[in-house]
């Protein structure tokens, strides 16, 4: 197994002020005896709310965090005790923060990252040239990173993890704020390397068609602890999350009447919401509706991942 | 080794160029260390009149000390403001995170951003105005190539102290929440220690004697004595080096206590 992660816990200690000179200290359990593998060549999605401890996991796992317990591997290496000899072996991109230099052309990041990982120059050039191209970097490359937008920052952080060919990559939300077109370049580009390259990829993030497009599997973490590991479409079933069709009508009518699962939750004046289990496609659903109603428009809302992972935990927790 | 010397003689590199994209700002910079030093040096004439060798200067002395101070103003961050500023906003925010993961050492990484970045201030913000003070004002400044040499290198010293010492500073951000208290400290001292306001040879004995001592010696009033001859080189570079090496080996270990048990902030 490429990572292994053998209950692991990660324990802070806060300590909040409560009077004068007093203080309280309190302990914070941000990962709570977590275990899991992965193999190499895997995609595996790693989701969970704001808090649950993911971007904890994945400190842990470049390093940078040492684990309070348990047993953690990555290519065989303990992260935290040889920290700079597994960066070689990992990239890492994080959606909100930035390894370019601000003030200078993309190119002058990259040429640094040519130093510091020691890449052969051949190899360098080849990889250069590969991200260039796929992540449509070409016309970027002399551009300051601080007049780049957003999506091209991120392309450009993509490719500066790429270059030294890591084994791993760790991504933490890297479609954040970024606009469809972007999102589709990003995915389509992480596809392609895994496909290639055979790289694995652990992918934190809140947008559940980054999961839907990439990964066939999926871990959900909550207050620290792993409440599912498994392919996508399970985790709707576990969590009995439901899709949404709104569907605008000519006029207002009586709730639509169709079979199956599918039921209306909500009618304002012609419009009226549908909704249906998030394991089935919308198709056929949508054609019985167009056959029988008049209908002008519709749109279909995904389950709010937060929902169905609140409602996943809460089933845990009673049962 | 060889590998590791053109890492960080890239980072050096754009740590130069960094702030060399800045040509509006460093084209302030030399006006404000230009006008600062015309007004110091009229200070300092004022006060040479009155107490002729004052700490052992004469007056060409006190002038040239004047405008080499505002040289190395910038060179050494006297007041802060180098390398250290942008390392305490990356720990506050945790992108010191994205530094960590890098298989490089994070103390020397930021040295030789800093080395890049005083080079580029010395190079800007320190030949124009000196070259002014040299123009219109009369100085004490060596003929000898020999002695320059021996400047150019005591500057050099100066500039690896005074980032040992901003670096100490900025790690302090890892138990801190507000580097406001932080900042002001560095340059409070910064500027009375080093002998900006000055010369550390015109303080009064019992207070001159222990500032003289002090690291930020290291910085203004070394590479000014050896500049004008006042000391024997190798107790200057030994001085120099010597808190050097003090410094940065207990940055070392503040940033191996900082990284092993302290928070990185920020999901």
């Amino acid at each position: 197994m490429f990572i292994e992660v053998d209950g692991v816990e990660k324990v802070f200690e806060v300590r909040r002020r409560t009077g004068f000179l007093k203080r309280e200290r309190r302990q914070v359990r941000a990962v709570d005896s977590i275990s899991f593998t992965v193999a190499r060549g895997e995609m595996v999605g790693y989701i969970g709310p704001n808090g649950a401890g993911k971007s904890t996991t994945i400190k842990m796992l470049t390093g940078i965090l040492t684990p309070s317990g348990g047993r953690l591997r990555v290519a065989g290496i303990d992260p935290s005790r040889e920290r700079r000899r597994l960066a070689h072996r990992i990239g890492v991109v994080f959606g909100q923060r930035t390894t370019l230099w601000w003030d200078l052309p993309l190119i002058d990041s990259y040429r640094l990252m040519h130093r510091m990982y020691r890449i052969p120059d051949g190899r360098y050039r080849e990889n250069l040239d590969r991200c260039v191209e796929l992540l449509e970097l070409g016309g970027l490359l002399d551009v300051p990173v601080r007049q780049l937008s957003l999506g091209q920052r991120m392309r450009g952080d993509i490719a500066a993890a790429l270059l030294h060919d890591p084994e791993v990559l760790y991504l933490d939300e890297p479609t954040i704020g970024l606009d469809v077109i972007s999102k589709a370049k990003v995915r389509e580009f992480l596809r392609e390397l895994n496909h290639d390259r055979g790289t694995t990829v652990l992918l934190t993030t809140h947008d559940l068609q980054d999961i839907e497009q990439l990964c066939s599997r999926v871990m959900v973490i909550d207050h620290g602890r792993m409440v599912y590991d498994g392919p996508l479409a399970g985790l709707h079933e576990a969590g009995g999350s439901e899709r949404i069709l709104v569907v605008d009508l000519e006029r207002e009518l009586p709730p639509i009447e169709v079979g199956g699962a599918a039921r209306v939750v909500r009618t304002e004046g012609p419009r009226q919401w549908l909704a249906f289990p998030a394991g089935e496609p919308a198709a056929g659903l949508v054609s019985q509706i167009a056959a029988d109603y008049p209908l002008v428009d519709l749109s279909v809302r995904e389950p709010d991942i937060e929902a169905v992972i609140a409602r996943m935990y809460a089933d845990k927790a009673s049962a | 080794m060889v590998g590791s010397g053109r890492l960080y003689g890239t980072v050096a590199v754009g740590g130069f160029r960094r702030y060399a994209t800045y040509r509006a700002a460093t084209a302030a910079g030399v006006f404000t260390n230009t006008v600062f030093g015309v007004i110091l040096v009229y200070t300092y004439l004022a006060l040479w009149d009155e107490r002729p060798r004052l700490g052992g200067y004469d007056q060409a002395q006190a002038v040239t000390y004047a405008w080499l101070g505002q040289a190395l103003y910038a060179t050494l961050a006297i007041q802060g403001g180098g390398a250290e500023k942008e390392l305490m906003s990356r720990i506050r925010t945790g992108e010191i995170a994205v530094d960590l993961y890098r298989p490089a050492d994070l103390q020397l990484w930021w040295l030789a951003g800093d080395l890049g970045r005083s080079v580029f201030q010395l190079l800007g913000r320190g030949v124009i105005p000196f070259t002014f003070g040299a123009v219109f004002f009369t100085m004490a400044l060596p003929r000898s190539a020999a002695t320059w040499a021996a400047f150019v290198v005591a500057v050099a010293l100066a500039m690896v102290v005074s980032f040992a010492i901003r670096y100490l500073a900025a790690l302090a951000m890892f138990w801190l929440m507000d580097d406001r208290g932080i900042n002001q400290t560095v340059m409070i001292a910064g500027v009375f220690c080093s002998g900006m306001v000055l010369p550390l040879n015109a303080f009064p004995e019992e207070i001159g004697s222990v500032v003289r001592a002090l690291p930020w010696a290291a910085q203004l009033q070394v590479p000014a004595d050896v500049l004008m001859g006042e000391t024997s080189l190798w107790t200057a570079y030994a001085f120099q080096a010597g808190w050097a090496v003090a410094l940065l080996a207990l940055g070392r270990l503040l940033q191996a206590a900082a990284t092993r048990r302290v928070v990185v902030q920020g999901g």
